[in-house]
């Protein structure tokens, strides 16, 4: 049920936001309703997909299961703050160019898990790879483009700085 | 003809069409957009299997005034989804024939609020005896469906089985089974509806036919064509799950938004979309098989079974390509196919991918393995003696009058994998090690297009116009889904015209502006729809060349100048083909004989897979697929379709079971369906062999459902090859080896579990 609101203060893509919303309500919910992002997709609403990955103060969570008040004060980004500066990321840039997107449903989501893992570990082995993106379900490309893609960006010199960015 | 023609943009790997806008978060899936004043809309399910619905009561604690309610009654035309036999209702009206099925549709602005009254709906049902498997269905104590619960059946016959036993060489009988299978798109269905008396209905959706939910639509509304629109929105992967079950959602949420007077958008949650949605037909099939002295097949007598859930959807058409394939790429001068689709009362199966033959392979590519061990030949070697080549006939007595490099495929193939070598040192590893490997083929072709006279009837137009703005525009109803209808299609008109590929842009798949090019089905978008945008291009330069002084040679800029002289002298620029099939197709739809498809697109895939004896897990280690689909038109979308396919075929062989309880998916979450993950996948490794189709767009010809077919089978065999235990269900869980193998052991110990 909506309940009562209360107003939240957080950070989306380096923008400040308040929103008036009840506190129970999922991030996934208020990103896309409230702040009209809807490059975030829902995809099992139970965090098995990973459709809905964005990235929280440095950690990859699964928007529907984040209570937007645990976001209170927190730096939120999502697939719509990766080409920020107008060009695309070098992660977009690989999936374009060696097919790491079809539907495109899982792509939001999986360019943030990707964006995550190379934050941490710049040139990740095949399975870490695996590993990183396990979280995240794609029904389409069998993963072996995406792995493609996230290779090419990690030799790309110009992805520790897109990844750092925020 | 272009098929060999040297291309700069088919052929080449061209970035997907819309590919910007997916990686940007900006394409707009159906759950993305808004419309002022809109609604949610829910659907209130039958809670048993079977049964007559006696009352329906509204919880007195609900303020009902405050919702749009819509029954059966509420239907202006008729209560039928238009498919191919109008025999399920889009709202049913007394009587429900499986869980989940639609009775009431509810729609209220709050999206909390109308949750709570969808729970405060309470009917009362009499309940009637229900089915749940294809045997319970054959014996006809109790009928579902029909005089008689058979919803199809076929029958093919070549040469004279019967009197082909007496003197066979050997004979082996198998019985095959496969599971259902949920498409799992990670969009789930979704529309958004709009009516008014002046303009009809309007829907959005995530759907792969537009032209399907148009027909039915005019039905259920009865309305004429101008009033009612469907519009394709971006479409979040759809594999045969979203070509006939949206037709029965857009008439839901129209129904609602006739009733509400507001527009309604119904987008499923996971655990609906699973419960309620279509899936794979499970199935039987039984061979039996005679062959000579040398191991030619001489004869093959093949049962095939499936369960059609509780309505007919696209059954009949599912159980044809399941005939169809059922006898694989081979040579045999007397085949017997006897195939039933049977009514049971479970959530109607509908398309995937394959559409019935990832069954039919999995049984013959099985069955030729089982055969291999019992006579005592070599699997690859039975393959290659029977093997289809050119000038060959087919169980329908097709001639393969095109090239069929099977030997080549499986040369390559075996190559590539170091097949012979792995499999001798599996063999002597294996005794002594907790892991046991092995090595399995599959081989299989996949017929192109509709069968037999399907394209005909289908009659598709298709073809490009050039806009005010100066841009190519391609006019098709056939949608994208992340397959690559965008790009594929823009590759072809901008190569056969001679302009860029930016020059191109696809009109909205939207019954209001394309024409009806069929559905976006059955491997047929490339090769038949590619093959109209190809021959409206050159037909639209030849029209330039006449009519707007258009030179032999012209870049974009003379091109586009043309255009808008001649939109000047004669108005709109516009170029349309309809299908013409090639010369040399008949088929006797009475008898299944002569040409089942124009083409076939051909494969051969190794697995390697690794058995742990102590765990009773197996993992896909390796894999690869070799085929031969035509002309290659985009080689990373290619790719993309094979690997995609063979990640599918793993998760239908070793992972994904759809669990039933009393008829309802009991398992309809992520959580407990379980499809493979990043870590999961093996390494894939594609190739190709080129061989332009004559009649196909720049050569091709299909290849979307091809790779779904073949990966079960060669896993069932490389586990047949690790264990020695010959497997024939999928899907194959480790609780299903454990009781097999360890049965194997001691059948005493086996019968105790």
């Amino acid at each position: 049920m909506s309940g009562s609101q209360c107003t939240l203060r957080f950070t989306v893509n380096g923008e400040n936001c308040a929103v008036q919303v009840p506190p129970m309500k999922r991030l996934l919910d208020v990103l896309r309703e409230d702040l009209h992002l809807t490059g975030t997709k829902e995809g099992c609403g139970e965090g098995e997909c990973g459709s809905c990955s964005v990235r929280m103060d440095g950690e990859l969570v699964n928007s529907c299961l984040v209570p937007v008040l645990h976001a209170e004060g927190a730096n939120i980004q999502t697939v719509e703050g990766l080409a920020a500066s107008g060009t695309l990321h070098p992660l977009q840039q690989a999936f374009l160019k060696y097919g790491g997107a079809q539907c495109g449903i899982c792509t939001p989501g999986m360019l943030m898990a990707a964006t995550q893992l190379l934050s941490i570990n710049p040139h990740p082995t095949m399975a870490e790879i695996r590993e990183g993106l396990a979280g995240n379900l794609c029904r389409c490309t069998g993963f072996i483009r995406i792995f493609e893609s996230v290779i090419a960006a990690a030799h790309n010199p110009s992805t520790d700085q897109g990844a750092h960015a925020r | 003809m272009s098929t060999n023609a040297k291309t700069r943009i088919v052929g080449a790997p061209v970035p997907r069409k819309e590919g910007v806008d997916k990686l940007l978060g900006r394409a707009r899936y159906v759950d993305d957009i808004e419309r002022e004043g809109m609604w949610p809309g829910a659907t209130v399910r039958s809670t048993i299997p079977r049964g007559f619905i006696r009352s329906i009561g509204f919880d007195r604690r609900i303020d009902w005034a405050e919702f749009a309610i819509a029954t059966a009654g509420d239907i202006p035309g008729k209560n039928h989804v238009q498919l191919i036999f109008a025999d399920q209702p889009c709202l049913a009206d007394g009587i429900v024939n499986h869980c989940d099925e639609a009775i009431l549709l509810l729609a209220h602005p709050n999206k909390h609020k109308l949750r709570e009254a969808v729970a405060a709906v309470h009917i009362e049902y009499e309940p009637l005896p229900p089915i749940f498997t294809i045997e319970e269905s054959e014996r006809q104590d109790v009928i579902v469906w029909g005089a008689d619960n058979l919803i199809k059946s076929f029958l093919l016959e070549k040469g004279d089985v019967d009197s082909a036993w007496e003197n066979a060489a050997y004979i082996v009988e198998g019985e095959y089974r496969t599971g259902a299978q949920e498409h799992l798109y990670i969009e789930n269905n979704g529309v958004i509806a709009e009516w008014s008396e002046e303009n009809g209905v309007t829907v959005w959706g995530s759907l792969q036919c537009p032209y399907y939910v148009h027909r039915s639509l005019l039905a259920v509304f009865d309305l004429p064509e101008d009033k009612v629109r469907v519009i394709q929105t971006e479409t979040g992967g759809a594999f045969g799950g979203k070509e006939d079950y949206p037709s029965t959602l857009a008439a839901h949420a129209a129904l609602l938004a006739m009733k509400s007077r507001h527009p309604i958008k119904m987008v499923y949650d996971r655990m609906e979309d699973l419960a309620a949605t279509t899936k794979r037909h499970p199935s039987r099939i039984r061979h039996r098989t005679a062959l000579d002295k040398d191991g030619k097949l001489v004869a093959m007598d093949i049962d095939i079974a499936t369960d059609a859930g509780a309505y007919s959807t696209l059954s009949s058409t599912v159980l044809s390509r399941a005939t169809l394939h059922s006898s694989g790429p081979y040579v045999c001068p007397n085949v017997r196919v006897h195939s039933s689709a049977w009514a049971t009362n479970t959530v109607p199966y509908g398309a995937f991918r394959g559409f019935g033959a990832p069954q039919a392979v999995f049984a013959i590519e099985r069955h030729m393995d089982e055969i291999a061990y019992a006579i005592g030949i070599d699997p690859i070697a039975l393959r290659r003696k029977n093997f289809l080549h050119d000038g060959d006939t087919t169980a329908t007595e097709q001639v393969m009058r095109d090239p069929v490099i099977l030997d080549q495929l499986l040369d390559r193939a075996l190559c590539e994998s170091d097949y012979h070598a792995k499999r001798a040192r599996f063999a002597t590893g294996n005794p002594t090690s907790a892991i046991k490997r092995g090595m399995g083929v599959a081989a299989f072709f996949h017929g192109s297009g509709f069968t037999g006279s399907g394209e005909r009837y289908l009659n598709s137009l298709a073809g490009v116009d050039v806009t005010p703005e100066g841009k190519l525009r391609v006019l098709a109803a056939n949608t994208e889904f992340g397959q690559g209808t965008n790009t594929i299609l823009t590759q072809i008109a901008a190569e056969s015209i001679g302009i860029g590929y930016d020059d191109v842009i696809m009109a909205p798949a939207d019954t209001g502006i394309v024409p009806n090019s069929g559905p976006t089905v059955a491997s047929r978008t490339s090769m038949v729809v590619g093959r109209l945008i190809e021959r409206a291009s050159l037909q639209l330069v030849a029209m330039l060349r006449e009519h707007a002084e258009l030179g032999e040679h012209f870049n974009s800029e003379e091109f586009f100048a043309a255009s808008e002289r001649y939109r000047t002298a004669h108005g709109e620029v516009v170029s349309l083909c309809r299908y013409e099939a090639p010369p040399n197709i008949f088929w006797d739809d009475q008898k299944y004989r002569g040409e089942a498809y124009p083409a076939y697109a051909w494969s051969i895939q190794v697995a390697q897979v690794a058995v742990d004896s102590v765990t009773y897990c197996t993992e896909v280690e390796d894999f690869w697929s070799v085929q031969e689909v035509g002309r290659v038109l985009n080689p990373v979308l290619a790719g993309g379709q094979i690997e995609g396919g063979i990640a599918q075929g793993i998760g239908y062989a070793l992972y994904e079971k759809v669990v039933l309880q009393n008829g309802h998916m009991a398992n309809n979450q992520m959580t407990n369906y379980i499809m493979p993950t990043a870590e999961d996948v093996p390494p894939i490794h594609v190739f190709f062999e080129e061989i332009p189709f004559r009649y196909g767009a720049f050569g091709a010809k299909g290849i979307g459902e091809l790779p779904h077919d073949g990966p079960a089978p060669a896993i069932l065999n490389a586990i047949r090859d690790a264990t020695g235990v010959g497997f024939r269900a999928i899907p194959l869980l480790p609780e299903d080896l454990f009781a097999q193998l360890t049965a194997c052991e001691s059948v005493e110990e086996a019968a105790a579990l």
